[in-house]
């Protein structure tokens, strides 16, 4: 398979270095801050290939974010398991509960495919606020082990970065190529016209099934590194407001736009940190300007500048039509019934 | 057994504020195609707006006026004219989207506006409990259905007898056709905005004496609301209100016999298993979009 390099992949080339060395001065909590930033997207780029490009609303992200967590911080915490094997395996988890939650998703669509998933994002919230044995319940899981990587501890603010870093090219890769495959293409196919893509032979129910369930494993990867980035959970950052605004966050960023979830997680977690010197007013501004962001661009930040560069490019249009219209209105006076049936 | 009666009636007053919100959100869907779930803060605000205008030293009756007021001033007509008019040409997800951070926006304005506290909020009943068929049952229960009952017999009188009403419900079911009739379609929208609006006010000034006010009353609201109007149907306002009453009543009984931890549960389950048995709802009509 030739690679062509295209833009997208040209961006994540330059994106990567600079993100390495960048954060390299900053203090622990402007670390944690970056950090969050690019585990967000992460889940974020799961929910955008579940509603941008599969076309199916899910409000269970959030809750595929805190699968993944509690499964990680089981896994190290109390199995003593190494972080690689148990990111792995919560991974795999949050895949194998995306496929039966997708199972709904084949029956019914949009607001309902919504309840559906909102109600399962209740229940796994239940879950863990409910089953202390397990869960820890209220009080949470603390101490979660930070990766080591042939006994050198990457557990320090900056090395814990570049790990994430490092994951979320990674993933990164994995969605570009996924999106460029055959896969990609019949995904945006039932999200445009289902009935069309089931005429040329596209396996609907398949498709929606893996897109719902890699869409989940994305999220629960998030979550596997967002337990270690925290060290300790409780309930409380997977209810169900944390799938809102993990909506809110694709739909900001463009929903099937490739880099939409990096933009709208800088826009939903890093700004309410730049924003928090306003004290609780925070979320009220975010709120107001995702209102007005989707009142006026409901394809998202990403959507805004494509317009505006359709714009720009209808105007260059527009000059050389006028450049040419002489020979254009010549055409039309000398043909005119195709101009009758034009009009 | 007197445990019992009193669940019932305890889950029919519950039930019966389910069905204020549910029937709201069943008409601006049926007129707009709006999803609103923003719809529990719209039943959690009147009452911090009552709260609020108490405090900057208003009589209490006259803050309830003022409240009032405000409150369908701005989530009636400006919810109509400034959010669901310009966003409605961009189909259903971006106007649901749009509710959802509208809700965002409401809570969090009114936990900093005005307070992270519950606040006690006056009743209109007073405490007690009276003896119903041997079981001593708390009166602000049975006040609660009853003022929600008068409340949805009012409406469903307004939409059968009158001829604006029967107007709305043409428009409601065929937004087209009305148009053609001479039905001013938009005005007939903008009233059932209002009753929602309305409605959402009745049931706030009606729970809030129980939950106390609370910003995060909210999202308990919301989600019955949402699960009562699917359950007994989008498209029908007898569904919403049989929906209403029917997870008041689970919702109370399951608390006290299935599991205190999981009672948030046993309706959504009730709401999935409907959504893939019979989408439509209990006794909602067939829609070719929603499958």
């Amino acid at each position: 398979m030739s690679l062509k390099l295209n833009t997208d992949l040209l961006i994540i080339l330059i994106a990567f270095p600079i993100l390495w060395f960048a954060p390299a001065g900053l203090k622990s909590y402007g670390l944690y801050v970056v950090s969050l930033w690019l585990v967000m997207s992460i889940a974020a780029m799961g929910l955008n290939l579940t509603l941008g490009y599969a076309g199916l609303t899910s409000l269970a992200q959030g809750a595929f974010l805190g699968i993944g967590a509690y499964a990680t911080a089981i896994l190290t915490v109390k199995a003593g398991w190494p972080l690689p094997a148990a990111f792995l395996v919560s991974t795999g988890l949050s895949f194998l509960v995306g496929v039966v939650l997708g199972f709904p998703a084949l029956r019914v669509k949009h607001h309902y495919l919504a309840f559906v998933t909102l109600a399962f994002s209740v229940v796994v919230f239940l879950i863990a606020r409910n089953e202390q044995w397990l869960t820890g319940g209220v009080f949470g899981l603390a101490n979660i082990p930070r990766p080591t990587l042939f006994g050198t501890d990457l557990g320090g603010g900056l090395a814990f970065y570049r790990v994430v870093l490092v994951v979320t090219l990674a993933l990164t890769l994995v969605m570009w190529w996924l999106l460029h495959s055959p896969w990609g293409r019949a995904f945006q196919a039932i999200r445009e016209n289902g009935t069309r893509a089931a005429s040329l032979g596209v396996d609907i129910r398949a498709y929606t099934l893996l897109a719902f369930a890699i869409g989940s494993a994305f999220g629960g990867a998030a979550g596997a590194l967002y337990a270690p980035l925290v060290e300790f959970i409780d309930p409380s950052p997977f209810a169900l407001s944390a799938s809102f605004v993990l909506l809110l966050t694709v739909v900001a960023g463009g929903a099937g736009s490739f880099f939409g979830p990096f933009v709208g997680a800088f826009f939903s977690y890093m700004l309410p940190e730049l924003l928090r010197a306003t004290g609780g007013w925070y979320l009220i501004i975010y709120a107001a300007v995702v209102l007005v962001l989707v009142m006026v661009s409901p394809t998202g930040l990403l959507g805004l500048i494509d317009r505006w560069r359709d714009h720009q490019s209808q105007r260059k249009a527009a000059a050389i039509r006028a450049a040419a219209r002489p020979t254009l209105a010549n055409g039309a006076e000398t043909n005119p019934k195709e101009q009758g049936a034009a009009s | 057994m007197d445990q019992f009666l009193q669940l019932i009636v305890a889950g029919l007053a519950t039930g019966a504020i389910y069905a204020l919100a549910a029937i709201g959100f069943t008409l601006v869907w049926q007129t707009s195609q709006t999803i609103n779930f923003a719809q529990g803060e719209f039943v959690m605000l009147p009452a911090i707006l009552v709260l609020t205008a108490a405090h900057v030293g208003l009589p209490m009756w006259l803050a309830f006026i003022v409240g009032s007021a405000a409150f369908i001033l701005l989530f009636g007509f400006g919810f109509k004219r400034f959010l669901v008019e310009p966003m409605q040409r961009h189909g259903v997800l971006p106007l649901a989207i749009a509710t959802m951070a509208l809700s965002v926006l409401i809570k969090e304005a009114a936990k900093n506006g005005f307070s992270a506290e519950a606040q006690h909020f006056p009743s209109l009943v007073p405490d007690g409990s009276v003896s119903f068929l041997g079981a001593a049952v708390s009166a602000r229960d049975i006040a609660i259905f009853v003022v929600a009952v008068a409340a949805i017999l009012g409406l469903q009188a307004f939409i059968t007898r009158t001829r604006t009403g029967r107007t709305m419900q043409a428009t409601a079911q065929n937004p087209t056709v009305a148009r053609i009739l001479g039905v001013p379609v938009e005005r007939m929208i903008l009233l059932t905005f209002l009753i929602n609006a309305a409605l959402a006010l009745i049931a706030s000034y009606l729970i809030s004496p129980v939950y106390l006010a609370k910003f995060s009353n909210g999202e308990t609201i919301g989600l019955a609301a949402f699960i009562a109007a699917i359950v007994g149907g989008f498209n029908q306002i007898r569904g919403a209100l049989a929906g209403g009453f029917l997870i008041g009543l689970i919702d109370n009984l399951a608390a006290a016999y299935v599991s205190s931890a999981y009672r948030a549960a046993v309706p959504l389950v009730v709401l999935v298993v409907v959504i893939l048995v019979k989408p439509e709802g209990l006794l909602g009509r067939k829609e070719e979009r929603t499958v």
